[in-house]
């Protein structure tokens, strides 16, 4: 047997590396944590990479995994070898089309990275909710545990399936396997040639459907024959497991590795055994084998081919000698008996023992647990109590590990502090920024180690839930032997702290080993730094007697040019204390491995790395080995004193990084979490903040328009309320001939921004006499926290504007309205959140929003905190998210419910008009509410009416006593991306526009699927390279607006607040006022567009004045006036749309892989956009007729003829 | 009548070269160019800054939000072919030499003493038949001598010919001292030709929004006086050959240009107005002008109104400014 290539991955290239080879179609959509499989077998397919007999396998992005299924089903019909990759929701999409896959007997394998399906919340972290919903469609289940076996399981599957004519979904748990990285033995071409049957690839094709040869498939069957159809295939169901084994066996003998359907390890007498499959069949392993040891006679099965379930494989797996079995499930299937695998194995052991296939002296009792959902952690010290457990008398059924319940009290208690793995295995920790490079470091590392030495190599990296400023946590192992752990670190040997800030932040070394080495970047030198700790970083370090260094990584990386990315620096610190590789040849092979992947990039960036490695040995210290303590403080409580007490008492212990440790009483059990939570987490990550120069602003409001966290506001308001005032806060008289006399101040968050810089890239107001200086100037936020977070604290005690008194709401006067979507952990610089805070700003106060899955909602319902608020009266925006592909539904059925109540309410209120009384009861009835002054006067009217309903008896009335608020108009947003809009949820969108009910739909273009790492969509524009459309789109973007304009009643905008922020305004407010359909599509400059986003504005005006992306509000009601109902609001081109593209990444990449394509791109884009600019400029100067007739036309708006619909 | 030139020790049909612009970035430009008569084509500069911008910006923009957020640990697609700095430079160079037969000249901006040494000898491997060295560097440095600035272009130019055998222009500004001197020092240290000068992006104020716009106007005649003058006093003092760059819009300009002593001719204003053609054109009004007045040959031409052979040689010289001061007064 010659000895396999090893090599390093994680485990979805591991998997996706033999599907790509093994097929010839791949239909894909990218959903985490499965998306990089589908984006590695698109890229190996766009540089010609062949499968294993030569061709190059087609790849195909569906608009949705429903769609990507299909495609794969019509192509396995026609005879080709395809595969697709999945996940969660998109696996549910695609149960349908397995149902007819498995029912036709066709070969088909697929790999899914399990992960929670959403119930009473989204995750994408991973559990087996999503394989377990498809057990009935008769699709084989492989599961794999390992990297390797995700590598070696896709092979096996894909074998089986050839064989067997049973589809196969291979799936190996999200995260945990799809995202570990692991040195794996690599299986070559030559291997999955001599593993895979050519004659089942023939038998295959002979099946296929063609002229040639025709049959037909897909027939509808009625009483009389369906059922024995449906029977008529037991056979291949049966002979399955078989031939999985047979391919087990035929790739053991190839490759070393034996695989089984089912795997026994454990004391061969053991009395006590764990049943499981997936990644914590690793962890148990690991603790199976420790405890045996010792001498416990435990054992585990690990279940390798969960359907179609062998139930003889089985029992012959288990030891006679077994009396309790733990069988464990990481799914939740309320209101069964078990969970699956549970209900499977109790299944299995009545019928052998029915069939006398059973050889044990007594029944064992069989219990069952849940461990691991969402990814939660399963560790040796869970088995360990799970095996307790089987110790009892009475063993506890029906148990969950890994949580504490303390409500149905169904959890076992656990020792979170087991440790067990060997001493030879190095452990390390590492503390960093996303920005700072440290994963990409350490995974840099990881290939390192595992492909220069014999060590086996384990990383694991933990991600927080901000775009923004988010911490990175890798846990990294390496070893003589393959590593089990499949669970995180519980003694580091070397931690690393990238950032000085965690210090106050983050408890570092709560995983720190004794005697271990703490590394920390620190702008303090070795003899300054330690009276910088807090007290509980000091007490650490002495009681653990850690070894303890320090460099200034900024510095070294500023003085090689290398800005902000410390990796470099500090991956050469770690070879240099860790002693995995000698000094001399860990800086070679840094700098080995800086060439090769910099390298085609050019040698600037390598020249730059290169300059940071040799100069970082010089400035890294070791402290004197400290010996007293000499805090003076501890670390800073997580949030502020005054926060409410479900934030203290749960949300903090989640900022804190300690969510594991909350019990089951303090979640709400249906999901609903409190609003108005983002406030209290201040994270502090600008280095620089806005400061307002009175004396130059023009209080045009820009500034405030274009923050994306809501972190520079403005207020106008009473000179009196100055006494109070902090000694620095800043005032100016407000320049309004309307409200003289009043005082107006422009106030950043200091605390809250993220120092993206917009604000000062749209400020138009110079000091003339210095132009550089600018009515608000970046300047560094740690010398002006404290000042500021006083004068923002009083800033927001200031009254807030009164709408009735601002008129009509225009650019400047929007900007004085609360914002109720506040201090997001979107990215530094988001082109969408602006706009879902001017729109909470106009509407927020009486707004439901459904929000499509995607950046929106990872951002505005992503826990800990959450950005959307209330104002004083309690009242903001109420916000669900429901799934990805049924936003527009969803907000249909929130306008519907809304209609239903005051269509109620109104009703009821006229039937009691008598006890009530007029004249309350007729102007409520008539009310009109079409400015803020008559929803104010509506909601005071609706106040009486509650208070005269107390005083009535009436069953009518205690019902309207619950309906009575929606007499007040409210307002339905369909909030989502252009994924959400232009693909996936395209059908739901199109059918909503057309329900002609009044819902208002926001769709934030970023022309790319943002949320799952820039994958293009239908609203990728022509010559922009995404994933899936390397080389560049060829197809130009589709234009939803002119779609909708086609129904004639919708109201359409395309906006783009950086090129004209009062359009935005203007729009929005039509949208809304708008009684029917209306959508709102809205340029959102992204990071996956590939430059700073603090050019994000410039780039809109780009956009807009390149004609790239035309400004238009396209309102039906002109019709009726005799007006053209489209109305441009951006006039000819003025710049070159060479010019816009020339600053993105994502089309200069064109230009760079293929300068000659790029120049065809261009010259199409241009000439799109000028026949598009073409088509609206003709547009814009039509009429449409009004014809008398019965029925509705064009423009006429929602009338009588229309379900009831608000009143205006 | 015979137009052809000797230029950086290429024989030219004659002088009219395409001087570097953004004609050349377009191989069917370079394709009407030639079609139009240019005796060569000299391709827009390989810009050292630009490269280090573009390669830090790139690195930049595909690093700084990877590996920071679990659903997605990158934004974009990494291609394999990746053509950064040179690369992209020397490829398109060779797409020229494949499309042309005349000429092709490629241009360098060096940034750095790394950067003039590194990119020539790529530069020849490509095929370029000549090298012009663009010596833009503006000396806002209130510490760095003029001295200073003239030596280490001297050394750039020394360095330069000693790494390729191809021919070598220096392209000039005319902000120098001592410019004569200073080329007859370039001639020294092995250039084989001054082309007769630089024009600059110019920043521009704009007085309302008090924000600097980058601007390049096209040349006119205004600008050829300068050119005229500088080639006078060069010609026949070196052994660099001599190329006018700003200012020619027509045969008439060209022809006075070759009297002042240019070897060459580089036109890209009117050529960028009037289209590739232009230069077939001014070809034909060169032809036209010297038939009418009897001229056989350039060779003979060249340098007749030089320094050394012009009839008036103070009317380049200083007392031509005071003659047109005192014309003015009267």
């Amino acid at each position: 047997m010659p000895q396999a290539r090893r090599i390093v991955v994680d485990g979805n290239e591991a998997a996706a590396a033999v599907a790509h080879r093994l097929s010839e179609v791949i239909a894909i959509y990218p959903i985490t944590p499965s998306s990089t499989m589908g984006e590695l077998a698109d890229s190996w397919s766009a540089h010609g990479r062949a499968n294993i007999w030569g061709a190059v396998p087609q790849i195909m992005e569906m608009q949705s995994e429903g769609g990507a299924a299909g495609t794969v089903h019509g192509a396995l019909q026609a005879g080709a070898l395809a595969t697709t990759f999945t996940a969660s929701q998109g696996l549910l999409l695609m149960i349908p089309n397995m149902y007819k896959i498995a029912g036709e007997l066709t070969p088909f394998c697929m790999h899914v990275a399990a992960r929670t399906i959403a119930t009473h919340a989204l995750s994408i972290f991973g559990d087996h909710s999503d394989v377990m919903a498809c057990r009935a469609t008769g699709f084989a289940m492989l599961c794999s545990g390992s990297v390797q076996e995700a590598q070696d399981m896709a092979a096996i599957a894909h074998m089986a399936t050839l064989r067997s004519r049973i589809p196969f979904m291979h799936f190996f748990d999200g995260f945990r396997t799809s995202h570990e990285v692991a040195k794996i033995e690599e299986l070559s071409d030559d291997d999955l040639r001599t593993l895979i049957d050519e004659s089942a690839i023939r038998a295959h094709r002979e099946r296929a459907l063609t002229p040639d040869r025709p049959v037909l498939r897909g027939t509808a069957q009625n009483p009389d024959t369906f059922f024995q159809a449906r029977e008529a295939s037991n056979g291949f169901h049966a002979a399955c497991a078989g031939l999985v084994r047979e391919a087990m066996v035929h790739f053991g003998a190839l490759t070393g590795r034996s695989y089984d359907l089912f795997e026994y390890v454990g004391h061969p007498e053991a009395d006590r055994v764990i049943v499981m499959m997936g990644s914590g069949a690793e962890t148990a392993e690991e603790t199976v084998l420790d405890l045996v040891a010792r001498g416990e006679k435990v054992g585990l099965v690990k279940v390798r081919l969960f359907h179609p379930f062998s139930t003889d494989a089985f029992i012959k797996t288990l030891p006679q000698s077994v009396r309790s079995i733990a069988v464990l499930d990481r799914t939740k299937e309320p209101g069964a008996v078990g969970d699956p695998l549970y209900l499977e194995i109790l299944g299995a052991l009545r019928e052998a023992e029915d069939d006398g296939l059973s050889m044990f002296a007594k029944a064992p009792r069989v219990v069952g647990g849940r461990y691991g959902l969402s990814s939660k952690e399963f560790d040796p010290g869970m088995v360990r109590a799970v095996f307790a457990n089987l110790a009892e008398g009475k063993p506890r059924n029906h148990f969950t590990i890994g949580i504490m319940d303390d409500v149905t009290h169904m959890s076992l208690p656990w020792d979170p502090d087991l440790d067990i793995e060997p001493k030879d295995v190095k452990r390390a920790i590492f503390f960093g920024l996303g920005a700072d490079g440290t994963v990409g470091a350490n995974k840099n590392s990881i290939k390192i180690i595992g492909e220069e030495t014999p060590f086996f190599t384990q990383g694991y990296f933990v991600y927080d839930s901000k775009k923004s400023g988010a911490t990175t946590v890798s846990h990294l192992r390496f070893g003589p032997r393959p590593i089990q752990s499949a669970y995180l670190i519980k003694q580091a040997d070397f931690v690393a702290c990238h950032q000085f800030e965690f210090v106050d932040k983050v408890d570092v070394l709560e995983r720190a080993a004794p005697g271990g080495v703490f590394l920390l970047n620190s702008p303090y030198g070795p003899n300054e730094v330690w009276d910088r700790l807090p007290r509980e970083m000091q007490e650490a370090i002495l009681s653990r007697k850690l070894r303890f260094y320090v460099i200034d990584a900024y510095k070294v990386a500023k003085e090689a040019d290398m800005g902000g990315r410390i990796n470099t620096v500090m991956q050469v610190c770690f070879f240099a204390l860790s002693g995995v590789l000698p000094r001399e040849e860990a800086i070679a092979k840094i700098k080995g491995a800086i060439e090769k992947t910099y390298g085609k990039r050019g040698d600037v960036v390598v020249q730059r790395n290169f300059a940071a490695v040799d100069q970082t040995l010089a400035n890294l210290h070791e402290v004197p080995e400290p010996t007293v303590m000499t805090a003076r403080r501890g670390r800073p409580p997580m949030v502020a004193d005054e926060a409410p007490d479900f934030v203290k008492r749960v949300t903090a212990v989640m900022m804190a990084g300690k969510g594991d440790l909350l019990p089951v009483s303090a979640f709400p059990p249906d999901g609903a979490w409190p609003v108005a939570t983002a406030q209290w987490e201040k994270r502090n990550l600008a280095v620089e903040i806005p400061v307002w120069d009175q004396k130059i602003c023009i209080q045009c409001n820009q500034c405030v328009l274009v923050c994306p966290h809501a972190a520079i506001r403005a207020k106008v308001y009473d000179p009196a309320a100055l006494a109070q005032a902090p000694a620095t806060f800043k005032a100016d008289d407000f320049r309004s001939k309307d409200m003289a006399g009043m005082k107006y101040t422009l106030q950043v968050a200091p605390e809250d921004c993220t120092g993206c810089t917009l604000c000062v890239h749209v400020c138009p107001a110079k000091d003339k006499t210095n132009p550089r200086h600018k009515a608000i100037d970046m300047a560094p936020q740690r010398p002006l926290r404290d000042a500021e977070r006083e004068n923002y604290a009083f800033f927001l005690d200031l009254p807030e504007a009164d709408r009735t008194r601002l008129g009509a709401i225009d650019l400047k006067s929007s900007q004085f309205l609360q914002p109720l979507f506040e201090y997001s952990g979107a990215c530094a610089g988001c082109g969408e959140t602006p706009y879902i805070k001017v729109l909470t700003q106009l509407f927020g106060d009486r707004a439901l929003i459904a929000n499509a899955t995607g950046c929106s909602s990872i951002y505005g319902g992503n826990l800990p905190t959450t950005p959307y608020t209330v104002n004083k009266e309690g009242r903001g925006p109420a916000w669900a998210n429901s799934l990805f592909e049924d936003n527009a539904e969803f907000g249909l059925g929130m306008r519907l419910a809304v209609d239903a109540h005051r269509d109620h309410a109104m009703q009821t209120l006229a039937a009691l008009r008598g006890p009530i009384g007029d004249p309350l009861a007729g102007e409520i009835l008539e009310a009109v509410q079409d400015t803020d002054a008559g929803i104010v006067l509506q909601r005071e009217r609706v106040r009486d009416l509650k208070s005269r309903l107390v005083g009535i008896e009436s069953p009518l009335a205690r019902r309207l006593e619950t309906l009575a608020d929606y007499l007040v108009r409210k307002s339905v947003w369909l909030v989502g991306g252009d994924g959400w809009a232009y693909d996936i949820g395209f059908g739901g969108l199109d059918h909503v526009l057309a329900s002609n009910r009044n819902v208002n739909i926001l769709v934030l273009d970023t022309e790319v699927y943002s949320n799952t790492g820039g994958q293009q969509s239908k609203a990728t524009p022509l010559g922009a390279s995404a994933k899936f459309a390397e080389a560049g789109k060829e197809i130009p973007k589709k234009d939803l607006g002119l779609l909708a304009m086609s129904y004639g009643h919708v109201y359409v905008a395309r906006i783009a607040f950086g090129a004209k922020m009062a359009q935005t305004v203007q729009a929005l407010q039509e949208a809304e006022a708008y009684p029917g359909p209306s959508l709102v599509i809205a340029y959102s400059h992204c990071i996956a567009h590939g430059y700073d986003m603090a050019f994000g504005v410039d780039q809109q005006k780009l956009a807009v004045s390149s004609g790239v992306w035309p400004l238009y509000r396209y309102d039906p009601r002109r019709v009726g006036r005799g007006e053209p109902p489209l109305h441009l609001d951006s006039g000819a081109p003025k710049t070159k749309i060479a010019d816009y593209m020339r600053n993105e990444g994502r089309f200069r990449v064109v230009e760079k892989a293929d300068p000659v394509r790029y120049q065809r791109l261009l010259k199409l884009a241009e000439r799109t956009m000028k026949q598009r600019l073409a088509v609206y400029q003709q547009l814009s100067g039509i009429t449409v007729p009004l014809f008398e007739g019965a029925g509705p036309s064009e423009g006429d708006p929602p009338g009588p003829s229309q379900p009831a619909t608000e009143k205006h | 009548m015979n137009l052809s030139v000797r230029y950086l020790g290429l024989d030219l049909p004659n002088p009219l070269i395409a001087g570097a612009s953004p004609m050349s970035d377009h191989i069917d430009t370079v394709r009407r160019l030639e079609d139009a008569g240019a005796a060569a084509i000299v391709l827009r500069s390989l810009f050292e800054e630009q490269i280090l911008r573009e390669q830090v910006s790139a690195f930049e923009h595909s690093e700084s939000h990877s590996e920071s957020f679990a659903e997605a640990l990158t934004y974009f697609p990494q291609p394999q072919t990746f053509l950064f700095g040179p690369d992209e430079y020397l490829e398109h160079l060779r797409r020229v030499k494949v499309a042309v037969d005349i000429p092709v000249i490629a241009s360098l901006n060096g940034a750095t003493p790394g950067g003039w040494l590194n990119y020539p000898p790529l530069i020849e491997a490509a095929g370029a038949d000549a090298l012009e060295l663009n010596l833009y560097r503006l000396a806002f440095d209130h510490y760095l001598s003029g001295q200073e600035i003239e030596r280490e272009a001297v050394d750039v130019v020394k360095e330069v010919r000693r790494a390729v055998r191809i021919p070598l222009s220096v392209k000039l500004s005319p902000f120098y001292s001592s410019l004569a001197q200073f080329a007859g020092q370039l001639d020294r240290a092995g250039a084989d030709g001054l082309v007769l000068f630089n024009r600059f992006y110019q920043p521009d104020i704009d007085p309302e929004t008090l924000e600097l716009n980058r601007s390049l106007y096209l040349s006119d005649h205004r600008e050829l006086p300068l050119r005229l003058r500088w080639l006078g006093a060069l010609s026949g003092q070196l052994r660099a050959s001599l190329a006018v760059s700003g200012g020619v819009h027509n045969g008439r300009d060209a022809i006075k240009s070759v009297m002042a002593g240019a070897h060459a001719v580089q036109m890209v204003s009117t050529l960028l107005q009037h289209g590739p053609e232009r230069l077939g054109a001014i070809l034909g009004e060169m032809k036209d002008w010297m038939a009418q007045f009897e001229w056989e040959s350039l060779e003979t031409m060249r340098g007749n109104m030089s320094l050394k052979r012009c009839p008036d040689p103070a009317a380049y010289e200083r007392a031509n400014y005071v003659q047109m001061l005192q014309g003015w007064r009267e």
